[in-house]
C-alpha cells in the first residue's frame, strides 16, 4: 500500500533558529486514524504547522511526502487542494466576510487548482444545509461573519463544516477538543467520524485521552522533545492516562 | 461593463505596476499658453463663448488666487509646484462641439472603449450577456483633458426634464440656472485650489433635475488627463429640485507618466425640499510607481448643500489612485430635517498619500449625519482621515454617527485620524467609533490553509473591512470597485 503521508527524519525550526521537531518518522497509510499525544510545548502544533506550511516554520532536514509529492514543494493552499486540511486549535475571525462565501471561496478555490468544475451557489448551498443539520449549524451562523463572535463550541463545529465540506484526504486535528463540553464534543466527534473511509486518514493531536473516546484512533505516538517517542495501539491513550508523560520525557532528554 | 472585467483579468498577466489605464493616446491637441495669466483666462472663457458674467467672475478669481498661499495643515508632502510651468487648457485639435458620435475623433472613441466606458448608445443597449430591459442604462458625460467629448442619452433624458450636459454648454444654453447657482456651494474664494478652479475651469458636467423628477438612469461622468503637463480642473454642478431623485457616479483615470499631473476639481451639489442626490466616486487616477516617481496630485473640493428641508446628499468614494489625494466631500445641513452621508473607502500602495475625510456641518434643526470611512494602507503609504462634525447655535437635535476604521497591511505604511467635533448647541448628539487593525499573518494563513491564494485571501479579508460602504454603492459599480480593491493591493504582501 503506498502510505498517504510519509515524513522521514524530519527537522524544523522556527524562524529565529529555535529547534522544535528533532528527527521525526512517521508513516499514515489511507484510512488509518492516527493519534499524537504528548506533553505540553513538545512541538505538537508545530507539526501541525510544518505540515501544513504556515511561514514562518522551515523545513530544516528530511522531508514529508503526501499523496507522492513533496509538501516542500507546496505553498499552504496548494497543499489545501491537495487535500491536507488543518483543524485549528484557536480558528481566526474574518470580519465582513459571511461564512456561506467563505466556505463558497474556499471549496472553489481548491477545485479550480484541481481542474474541477466549480459548485455553483445553489449546488454548494444545499451541500452546506446538509452538512450544517448533521451539526447543528443553523443558517443564521452561516450568514454571520466566519467565527466572528462565535462560541468555542460554535467555533469547532464550524471547523468540523469546512472540513466536512473540502472533503480532504487527510485531516490534522489540533486540540480538536479544547474548549468543548461534552454535548460538543460528541456534536464534532460524529462528524469528524463521518468522514471515516478506506481513502481518508485522520492525524489527531491531542493531551488528553478524553477525545480518543470519541475518535477512536488506530495508532497512538508520544511526541516528545520534537519527536516520536513510543507507538502502540488505542490501548496506550488510556495507559497514559494513568502514568502521565514523564517516563517519555526523560527518555527524550 | 464587461470589458473592464476582462482588462481586470488581462493587466494580472502584465508585469509593470498594476495600473491598467496607463496608456497614452496620440492626438494632436490645441493648448492654451502655459502658464497662467490674464491672458489665459480670457483665451478659455472665449474658446467657450461664454458669457461676460462668466469671464468676470473667473478673472475675480484669479485676481484673488494671486494673493492667496497653498494649504499647509494636510499630512502630505510633496515638492512645490509651479503653477506657471502648466498647461491650463488642452482640447483635442481637430475638436468642435461635435454633434454626433460620429464626428468625434476615432482615437478619442477607442481610448474610451479601451476603458470600457461605453460611449454608443446602442452597444450600451445590446447589452451581451444581460438581456435588454433588465441592464441597467447609464447616461455618460465624457471628459478628455479640458473639453466634454461625449454625452450620451440626451434625449431620453430631455424628454423627462433631465439637463445634463458639459457645464460649458450649460453656460450657453442655461446661463440663468447656472448663473443661479454655480459659486453657491463653493465659493470663489473657498480655498487655494477651488478658487484656482474657479479661474480656470474648462469643462465639466452640469445637471438639473426638476421638481417632483426621479431621474430615469444613472447619470455618469468619466475624467481622463491625457495631455502632458495639463492640470485638469472641472467643475460639476448638480440641481436637484424639490421632490427630485439623481444618482451620480463619477470615474477618473490617467495615463502612466513620469512627472506629476495637477488635478485640481470642485464639485458643487444643490438639494432642495425632499430631494436627494446619491454622489458615488470611483477614482482611479494614476497613483505613481512603486518609488512614487509621477502620479496625479488630486485636490478637489466637494462640497453638497442640503438646502431644503427633509433633503438627502449621500457621498460615497472609493479612492484607489492619485499619488495625493487632498479631498473632503462635505455636506452643509442647513435645511431643517436634512441628512448627510459619507461612505468612504480610501486605499493606499506603494508611496501613496491619502489626506481625506469629510465635514458635516449642522445648521438646521433635526438633521442628522452618518460618516463609515475605511482606511487601508499597504506598501510605505500614508493614509489619514480627516473630518470635521460641527453642530451650530441653532441645530437642535443634531445627531452624527461617526465610524473610522484603518486596516493596515505590511509594517511599514501609516494611518492617521483626525476627528474635530464641535457641539455648540447642548441638545447635538454625536458618536464617534474608531478602530485601527491589521491584517495578520495568522488571518491570511488560515484563509489559506482553506485554499485561497494569498492574493485571494488578502482581497477576501480586505473586502470584509470594507463591506458596509461597498454595499453603498449602485450594483455594478460595487463589482468594479471590489476588482479594484484587489488590483490596487496587488503584491502588498509577502
Amino acid at each position: 500500500m503506498t502510505p498517504l503521508l510519509e515524513i522521514r527524519d524530519l527537522h524544523a525550526e522556527i524562524a529565529g533558529g529555535r529547534k522544535i521537531i528533532n528527527g521525526m518518522n512517521l508513516t499514515i497509510n489511507p484510512g488509518e486514524v492516527h493519534a499524537i499525544m504528548g506533553p505540553n510545548g513538545a512541538g505538537k502544533s508545530t507539526l501541525s504547522y510544518v505540515l501544513s506550511g504556515k511561514p514562518g516554520y522551515e523545513i530544516t532536514g528530511g522531508e514529508v511526502i503526501f499523496r507522492g509529492v513533496n509538501l516542500q514543494e507546496l505553498s499552504p493552499d496548494e497543499r489545501a487542494a491537495q487535500g491536507l486540511f488543518l483543524c485549528f486549535q484557536y480558528p481566526l475571525e474574518i470580519p465582513g466576510v459571511s461564512n456561506m462565501a467563505f466556505l463558497h471561496t474556499a471549496a472553489n478555490s481548491q477545485r479550480k487548482k484541481r481542474g474541477e468544475p466549480e459548485l455553483t451557489s445553489p449546488e454548494l448551498v444545499r451541500k452546506v444545509r446538509e452538512l450544517g443539520k448533521q451539526l447543528g449549524i443553523d443558517t443564521d451562523m452561516l450568514k454571520r461573519p466566519v467565527n466572528v463572535g462565535f462560541s468555542g463550541g460554535e467555533k469547532k463545529r464550524n471547523e468540523t463544516l469546512q472540513m466536512m465540506l473540502l472533503e480532504p484526504y487527510l485531516s490534522i486535528l489540533d486540540e480538536a477538543d479544547s474548549g468543548l463540553d461534552i454535548d460538543a464534543l460528541k456534536v464534532v466527534s460524529n462528524g469528524v467520524n463521518a468522514m471515516r473511509s478506506p481513502e481518508r486518514s485522520m492525524l489527531v493531536i491531542t493531551h488528553y485521552q478524553r477525545l480518543l473516546d470519541y475518535i477512536v484512533p488506530d495508532v497512538v505516538h508520544v511526541f516528545a522533545a520534537g519527536r516520536i517517542v513510543h507507538t502502540g495501539g488505542k490501548e496506550l491513550a488510556l495507559e497514559l492516562e494513568a502514568t502521565g508523560y514523564a517516563q517519555y520525557q526523560n527518555e527524550a532528554a | 461593463m464587461a470589458a473592464v472585467q476582462e482588462t481586470v483579468e488581462q493587466v494580472r498577466s502584465i508585469d509593470v505596476d498594476q495600473y491598467k489605464y496607463g496608456f497614452e493616446t496620440q492626438i494632436e491637441s490645441e493648448k492654451a499658453p502655459k502658464g497662467l495669466s490674464e491672458e489665459v483666462i480670457r483665451f478659455i472663457s472665449a474658446k467657450k463663448e461664454e458669457p461676460e458674467w462668466m469671464l468676470d467672475l473667473r478673472l475675480d478669481a484669479y485676481r484673488r488666487w494671486l494673493s492667496m498661499s497653498e494649504p499647509t495643515w494636510a499630512r502630505v508632502d510633496f515638492p512645490q509646484i509651479d503653477f506657471q510651468d502648466l498647461y491650463y487648457y488642452s482640447a483635442p485639435k481637430k475638436f468642435k462641439a461635435p454633434k454626433s458620435l460620429d464626428e468625434v475623433d476615432p482615437e478619442i472613441l477607442k481610448t474610451y472603449e479601451k476603458l470600457g466606458i461605453p460611449l454608443r448608445e446602442q452597444e450600451i443597449l445590446a447589452g451581451v450577456e444581460v438581456p435588454e430591459g433588465e441592464r441597467p442604462r447609464i447616461a455618460v458625460d465624457a471628459v478628455f483633458d479640458s473639453v466634454s467629448v461625449a454625452t450620451t442619452f440626451k434625449e431620453e433624458l430631455k424628454a423627462a426634464g433631465v439637463i445634463f450636459m458639459p457645464i460649458s454648454e450649460a453656460l450657453r444654453e442655461h446661463p440663468d440656472l447656472v448663473k443661479k447657482y454655480l459659486g453657491s456651494v463653493v465659493p470663489v474664494t473657498d480655498n487655494f485650489y477651488a478658487t484656482l478652479n474657479s479661474a480656470v475651469f474648462s469643462d465639466g458636467s452640469f445637471v438639473y433635475i426638476p421638481p417632483g423628477v426621479r431621474c430615469p438612469m444613472e447619470l455618469s461622468t468619466y475624467f481622463r488627463i491625457n495631455e502632458k503637463n495639463t492640470g485638469q480642473f472641472e467643475r460639476t454642478l448638480i440641481i436637484a429640485d424639490k421632490g427630485s431623485y439623481v444618482s451620480y457616479l463619477e470615474g477618473c483615470t490617467a495615463p502612466q507618466r513620469d512627472e506629476n499631473q495637477l488635478h485640481a476639481a470642485v464639485v458643487e451639489l444643490v438639494v432642495l425640499d425632499d430631494a436627494e442626490i446619491k454622489y458615488s466616486t470611483v477614482q482611479n487616477w494614476y497613483p505613481g510607481d512603486s518609488e512614487g516617481k509621477g502620479g496625479i496630485y488630486n485636490f478637489v473640493t466637494k462640497r453638497g448643500d442640503c438646502r431644503g428641508k427633509n433633503s438627502k446628499i449621500s457621498w460615497t468614494q472609493v479612492e484607489t489612485g492619485s499619488a495625493i489625494t487632498w479631498k473632503y466631500p462635505s455636506c452643509v445641513l442647513r435645511g431643517e430635517g436634512s441628512s448627510g452621508e459619507f461612505y468612504s473607502i480610501a486605499i493606499s500602495n506603494g508611496r501613496q498619500q491619502v489626506d481625506s475625510g469629510t465635514k458635516m456641518i449642522h445648521l438646521g434643526k433635526n438633521t442628522t449625519s452618518r460618516i463609515i470611512s475605511k482606511g487601508i494602507s499597504a506598501g510605505r503609504s500614508n493614509n489619514t482621515y480627516r473630518g470635521l462634525v460641527s453642530a451650530h447655535r441653532k441645530a437642535e437635535g443634531a445627531r452624527n454617527f461617526t465610524n473610522c476604521d484603518s486596516l493596515l497591511i505590511g509594517n511599514a505604511c501609516g494611518a492617521h485620524t483626525v476627528p474635530y467635533i464641535e457641539a455648540k448647541n447642548p441638545k447635538a448628539q454625536f458618536e464617534h467609533e474608531a478602530t485601527t487593525s491589521k491584517i495578520s499573518e495568522d488571518m491570511l494563513f488560515y484563509c489559506m490553509q482553506r485554499g485561497l491564494s494569498q492574493e485571494d485571501a488578502v482581497a477576501l479579508v480586505v473586502n470584509g473591512f470594507v463591506r458596509d460602504v461597498l454595499q453603498q454603492l449602485p450594483m455594478e459599480f460595487a463589482v468594479e470597485a471590489q476588482k479594484l480593491i484587489s488590483i490596487s493591493l496587488e503584491g502588498s504582501v509577502g
